[in-house]
């Protein structure tokens, strides 16, 4: 009875991860197509010779980023919702982050990102070591020549690219009237979703991982003063802070780890405690709109795959002789037909058990944050990017109740992805070290 | 414009899967030894706590309940105890009245017996005295008249006569 429980659990939350990519995919189509609606030219054309001219929006380097492009919701959306090496509070006022940098051939240079001398929007003015701030990103230049010391930049552009009939943008930066083309930092994604190996590896201290410190401290001296009163206090009822969070401790210990590891719950408790309040307090930390908050770090692949790591490893090292016979060649099933299918199918079941996981946690923070923050950009796209206030009056009313429902949904979401993480991974550490059952 | 290229929340960044693993690690490491583990134990601890005061509390009832039940026993025990006495009391009562009835009938049974014994006795005494007395009188008179008859006779029976005039039976 408790397997079908948790089948359709799981089957259902898969339905959910699934929902909240494909709604990702259907914002952005109108936003591109509504893009090159806006930028008809789009000529990639190399004009390294040629001086930028920044006023005109559209030089021979491609679009400068210091002219204020029409609004566009998609864009306003991913850049929210991606990483950044600058750290915004409010207005012009950035919080210089540690840079530190790896480029092969150069080696490390640490420095913060004031050193780029950022104005607005996280565009610097500076160059150190080669290294650029664009948009908040640390970029580097493709021309090794430029590799050393500070260099006045102008101005920074962007046009998109067609190789191989895929189509990227490329950044450049305007160095004393030359297109310098710049790379991106180093990403694992093998090119398939246009990053790959660069020039150079970025091992900041980022938003994100500003943000995960700064929830890793609140939750550590939260939970440190809950277990200082719940030892002093013991013969006395809890209450308070210690009350609250004995809730959820007991919560994940009756009802996630013993009912699915069974006996041996106590070696894992530790673990699923800390992934659950680990993934929770970053789903809420992120739903703050404004600083310390609004990062979506779990709504970020590299974070899930780190956990959904985690949980693979210690499902994979604690499992029995039972789990792999039961995996690798079960019993009662005809040879042919385990080499065939079964195996095959658990082998890969091995493996996507872990992926279904990190997917299912990214996909619904950054679904949720794409919502909130389309919902936040209809008062922008009413008032034609500040241009009409009525239209911006009318966009705030139509988007606050939207806004104000996501962002209850999105707590919901914040608690339940991190319930489901937390489950999940209980109900592979429990196949992993079930006992056999004897018939 | 928006491509995959630009979303790079899907990309795996060095740097991020870095720290996350680092940071995850520390904070693993950090809420287990400092936090959960504390907390867990508390949490054991008053539960079998609370469980042993439950069961005291438990077995508590259960003696409480046992002393009523011996309690209202001893209560009727004692009831039937002060029934018995009150029994027996009243049964001493009727017998120690009964005797002392018997008693007092026996005694004024011979009082009365005395009493008729004496009047009896009296009453012989008295009869005997009369006769003494009465035969006394006849002696004197039989003598008076003997003496009489000797010297005359009419006189004799005028005497006799006034003899007996003067005995008076009284």
């Amino acid at each position: 009875m408790t397997t079908f429980r948790k089948f359709w659990i799981v089957l259902i939350f898969s339905a959910f991860g699934v929902a909240a990519i494909a709604q990702h995919g259907h914002e952005n189509h109108p936003q591109e197509q509504a893009g090159e609606a806006a930028h008809p030219g789009g000529e990639a054309q190399d004009h390294p010779e040629a001086a930028a001219h920044p006023g005109e929006g559209h030089g021979p380097c491609g679009h400068s980023v210091s002219v204020e492009p029409e609004f566009n919701a998609g864009d306003n959306a991913v850049h929210h919702i991606a990483d950044a090496n600058a750290l915004h509070i409010v207005g012009d006022l950035y919080l210089p982050l540690p840079c530190i940098l790896y480029a092969p051939g150069h080696g490390w240079t640490l420095t913060t990102t004031a050193a780029f001398h950022a104005h607005h929007h996280g565009n610097g003015t500076k160059s150190k070591d080669g290294y650029v701030l664009v948009h908040g990103n640390v970029m580097r230049l493709k021309n090794p020549e430029l590799a050393q010391g500070e260099i006045e930049i102008v101005d920074y552009a962007h046009q998109d690219e067609t190789v191989d009939g895929k189509t990227k943008t490329v950044y450049s930066a305007v160095i004393d009237g030359r297109c310098e083309p710049l790379d991106a930092k180093t990403t694992f994604d093998g090119g398939i979703m246009g990053g790959g190996i660069t020039n150079f590896y970025d091992f900041s201290i980022t938003r994100n991982v500003f943000t995960m410190l700064l929830t890793a401290l609140i939750l550590f001296f939260l939970f440190r003063s809950a277990a200082n009163a719940s030892v002093r206090r013991n013969h006395h009822a809890p209450k308070g802070l210690q009350n609250f969070l004995e809730i959820f401790i007991t919560f994940i210990r009756d009802e996630v780890a013993k009912p699915n590891i069974g006996a041996k719950y106590e070696r894992y408790l530790p673990y699923l405690l800390s992934a659950f309040f680990f993934i929770l307090g970053l789903n809420l930390i992120g739903q703050i709109p404004f600083f310390p908050g609004s990062a979506n770090v779990t709504g970020n692949i590299s974070v899930t795959i780190v956990l959904a790591l985690l949980t693979f490893l210690i499902s994979t090292f604690s499992a029995n002789k039972h789990f792999w016979e039961h995996t690798l060649w079960m019993p009662g099933v005809p040879a042919a037909l385990k080499i065939l299918i079964l195996t095959p199918i658990e082998v890969l079941g091995l493996f996507l058990k872990p992926f279904t996981l990190l997917l299912r946690l990214f996909a619904n923070i950054t679904a949720g944050h794409i919502v909130i923050l389309s919902f936040v950009s209809l008062i922008f796209i009413f008032g034609n990017a500040g241009e009409s206030v009525g239209g911006s009056v009318a966009g705030a009313i139509a988007s606050i109740p939207l806004t104000l429902f996501m962002m209850t949904l999105e707590l919901l979401v914040a608690f339940l992805q991190a319930f489901i993480f937390t489950m999940l991974s209980a109900v592979y550490i429990g196949t992993a070290v079930e006992e056999p059952h004897h018939h | 414009m928006l491509f995959l290229g630009d979303f790079s929340v899907i990309k795996p960044e060095p740097g991020l899967l870095f720290w996350t693993t680092v940071i995850f690690l520390i904070f693993w490491f950090l809420m287990s030894r400092f936090a959960f583990k504390p907390i867990a134990e508390s949490l054991k601890k008053r539960e079998v706590d609370i469980q042993e005061a439950l069961d005291q509390a438990k077995k508590a009832r259960e003696e409480m309940s046992h002393l009523q039940a011996e309690n209202e026993k001893l209560l009727a025990q004692a009831r039937e105890e002060r029934a018995m006495i009150l029994k027996e009391a009243k049964e001493a009562k009727d017998e120690i009245i009964a005797e002392a009835k018997e008693r007092a009938n026996a005694e004024y049974k011979r009082k009365v017996e005395s009493a008729i014994q004496d009047i009896e006795n009296q009453k012989m005494a008295a009869l005997v005295d009369l006769k003494n007395k009465a035969g006394q009188m006849a002696i004197e008179i039989s003598e008076k008249i003997l003496h009489r008859e000797l010297a005359n006779k009419p006189e004799q029976e005028s005497y006799a006569k006034s003899l007996v005039d003067n005995i008076k039976l009284s």
